[in-house]
């Protein structure tokens, strides 16, 4: 019988063990104390288990990637802080959420908030009353970031085409 | 006295433009100059876009800090997620040579380039290292007899090793800063955990994010404090209208009034608090200014 372990554990960025081990070796030290598991606020509350993410990982399972599990980290890195064989968990995770994106596994609210990053160059964009509480603090209207300034947004919109995100985001 | 690049980012000036006001007339008291960063975007949200695209993240954070490099000035941020973002980009882009090429390679299609010529700043370690002896000329002993629930958030502080700013574990500058204005910070249960709003939960999950709000809302009502004192607009937003949010979805009530650190060192200055932008909250401040006044009174 094939070893799984053998069989997903590829080093070639073709694996997400791979990609990731190529990435920085840190998750190699992991031994499976459960500290990151223990210290993280988000698994006290949902079935998110940092430890048995990073186990999946280390053996070669892929099927994480379009598990709700990996967005229900909200990056306080407290695991990785405290992991005493610095596996730096939160940086899995984020490579994760990656690779689940390239492969098509991205939330529709996440695809809305990063759609109105690529129109305005904000994720939390001006709206009329804020503009009207901005003008009784005595600030212009509009701040001076992208808002005000129509030829930075095409400039940032160059950029999240030639990086590939528009296309990504879908 | 040095200039800095003021970064706004997304919530700031678009959600809570009081903490740009305050920040800007609070600087202004400290004698210190700020510089608009004109065109920045959002920084961009490590746990949102730096989760979809490491790539997308980094070249954006590149282009924001080369504003600040335009600037001839270092950045200061009122967000941890903003400083999050900027600090750990800033960081990698110095130190990898291969990263710096690739991002540079994307920026010359719009004619701006990252030289790594600027440092990135929190406010409110800024203020605690380099004017805390103004703070306390200033501010007087005026909030004397005030209960104030200190959150750190995460991206302040963590990765430890990163950011070597304090102990994550137990902080201390920023409850410093509150008692050298003749406040009490609160002890509360688990202080240092984590608003709930990060990493792109609050957008997908948010009876998540909200969850963890409450417990905190729990041990910081326990603590009898009069607000609680954040550094972050992230949080500030998430404690603000997640106790909105909470009241609605679940009938739970609260009303601990928010503060940023900005706003509170602005009313510590006896700046007048509309400026300040302390009533457009979500959650009514009214019971925090007038603890306020009853102290001063006194």
């Amino acid at each position: 019988m094939p070893d799984p372990v053998q069989e997903g554990r590829s080093e070639t960025d073709e694996t997400v063990f791979g990609e990731i081990v190529s990435r920085g070796r840190n998750l190699l030290k992991c031994i499976q104390c459960g500290a990151c598991t223990g210290s993280c606020p988000s698994g006290r509350r949902t079935q998110l288990r940092v430890r048995r993410l990073m186990e999946k990982v280390l053996m070669g399972f892929e099927d994480m990637l379009n598990s709700d599990d990996l967005w229900l980290c909200t990056t306080c890195y407290v695991c990785f802080d405290r992991c005493p064989r610095d596996a730096q968990p939160t940086s899995v995770m984020k490579r994760l959420r990656n690779i689940a994106v390239r492969k098509g596994f991205m939330k529709p609210a996440h695809q809305k908030v990063a759609r109105l990053f690529c129109e305005t160059g904000h994720l939390v964009p001006i709206n009329d009353e804020v503009k009207a509480v901005r003008k009784s603090l005595g600030l212009s209207e509009l701040p001076p970031t992208v808002h005000s300034h129509p030829e930075s947004l095409k400039e940032l919109q160059i950029l999240l085409d030639v990086t590939g995100f528009r296309r990504l985001i879908g | 006295m040095t200039d800095y690049s003021l970064f706004l980012g997304c919530i700031v000036p678009n959600r809570y433009p009081g903490i740009e006001s305050a920040t800007k007339m609070v600087f202004n008291k400290l004698g210190v100059g700020l510089k608009d960063m004109l065109g920045a975007s959002c920084c961009p949200a490590p746990g949102v876009v730096g989760s979809f695209s490491e790539e997308t993240w980094l070249t954006v954070a590149a282009r924001n800090l080369a504003i600040a490099e335009e600037n001839h000035a270092d950045v200061v941020t009122l967000c941890n997620g903003c400083f999050g973002t900027l600090f750990e980009a800033n960081s990698t882009l110095k130190n990898e040579e291969e990263a710096r090429k690739a991002v540079n390679m994307f920026l010359s299609k719009t004619g701006k380039r990252y030289k790594g010529s600027v440092e990135v700043h929190h406010f409110a370690k800024l203020i605690y290292e380099k004017h805390l002896d103004q703070v306390k000329q200033l501010g007087g002993q005026s909030l004397t007899g005030v209960k104030i629930a200190v959150h750190y958030g995460c991206h302040l502080l963590r990765p430890r090793t990163l950011k070597k700013i304090d102990n994550p574990e137990k902080p201390g500058f920023v409850d410093e800063l509150v008692h050298s204005l003749g406040a009490e910070s609160v002890d509360y249960r688990d202080k240092h955990m984590c608003c709930g709003a990060g990493g792109g939960v609050r957008s997908s999950n948010l009876e998540v994010a909200l969850d963890m709000t409450r417990e905190k809302l729990e041990n910081i009502r326990a603590s009898q404090a009069d607000c609680i004192l954040n550094v972050c607009a992230f949080c500030h937003l998430q404690f603000d209208r997640g106790q909105r949010e909470l009241a609605e979805k679940m009938g739970l009530e609260y009303n601990i009034p928010v503060v940023h650190l900005s706003q509170l060192l602005g009313l510590a200055f006896g700046l007048n608090p509309r400026l300040l932008g302390l009533q457009a909250h979500a959650i009514s401040t009214q019971p925090f200014l007038r603890k306020l006044a009853e102290v001063s009174s006194r």
